[in-house]
């Protein structure tokens, strides 16, 4: 499928986290709105209004289980679930997610934001070739 | 409120343009077949940084106004580390997997209902790791600050390391 460049796509993200910034004091976040903080549960829902909404009109809309050649889609789901589980557990331990914590403080230049970035790059590239069978 | 979800609305348009709704897509990413979320995440950590400085010396913004997410050595290091190999399993992020969820993938739905059950655990759980998830807390502290080095200098040179990075990743 083609979508955007990274780079295009990179920096139109990047414009909208500075809007955020500008207009609001604050930066992006997701896992938050899973604990139920209101601001962030509005903001994703517009995330799935903006992604519905991008989809539709580059004609991307889709019913599938996206998985890898070898995985059959119900262990997809299963693994969906625990991978989805495991990164709950690291959200909340971190305070925050890959919009909250890495890409807001990113470009805030938080320590601990930077530190996260890092940790969990590491750890997902050292768990990598356990998971080849899903992905490969 | 309303402009949480406007800006969600833009955040969501640019994940799904960028094709980050799509686990196959991200996954490759650790496996160096496809580099996307390394040039999304880095051009768009670039772009607001060099916003926000610019914007801030030119006296547009107050950076005293903007909440900097605070630090807590600790638990951001091990939260980090399971929030990678979970990231590396599900294929997908919490931004993401509404995305992914939002064009009618499934393994979206099921991420962010994994997700809700890890974070709902977390947080019950929350009373007995709090020695651990209270500790090593440095505030709201900032690279320029830690290193001592004025935050010119480390916008910049965290620019280069994007440059470098980039050069790196269209070699793959």
């Amino acid at each position: 499928m083609k979508y955007a460049d990274p780079y295009i796509a990179g920096v139109g993200l990047g414009l909208v986290l500075l809007a955020s910034f500008a207009f609001t004091g604050r930066g992006l976040g997701a896992s938050g709105a899973f604990a139920g903080d209101p601001w962030l549960l509005c903001e994703l829902g517009g995330v799935i209004a903006g992604g519905f909404l991008s989809a539709l009109i580059a004609r991307r809309l889709t019913l599938v289980i996206t998985r890898g050649p070898r995985m059959s889609s119900r262990s997809r789901l299963v693994t969906a679930s625990i991978g989805g589980a495991i990164m709950g557990v690291g959200a909340v331990l971190a305070r925050g997610c890959t919009s909250g914590l890495a890409l807001t403080g990113g470009a805030l230049l938080a320590v601990g934001s930077w530190l996260f970035i890092i940790a969990a790059f590491a750890a997902a590239y050292l768990a990598a070739p356990f998971l080849r069978k899903a992905w490969q | 409120m309303i402009a949480a979800f406007l800006i969600g609305i833009a955040f969501g348009f640019a994940l799904e343009q960028a094709g980050l709704g799509d686990a196959r897509k991200l996954a490759g990413q650790f496996y160096f077949t496809d580099l996307t979320v390394l040039k999304v995440m880095f051009s768009a950590i670039v772009t607001a940084m060099l916003g926000v400085f610019w914007l801030s010396r030119l006296g547009a913004i107050e950076l005293a106004r903007i909440y900097v997410p605070e630090t807590f050595l600790l638990p951001q290091l091990a939260g980090g580390a399971l929030f990678g190999i979970g990231f590396a399993i599900a294929g997908l992020c919490p931004g993401t997997s509404c995305v992914a969820a939002a064009t009618g993938r499934g393994d979206g739905l099921f991420v962010m209902l994994g997700m809700f059950g890890g974070v709902l655990l977390t947080g019950s759980a929350l009373n007995a790791i709090r020695g651990f998830y209270e500790s090593t807390s440095r505030g709201a502290l900032t690279l320029p600050q830690m290193l001592h080095v004025p935050y010119g200098v480390v916008v910049c040179a965290v620019v280069l390391m994007a440059l470098a990075v980039f050069r790196v990743a269209e070699r793959v």
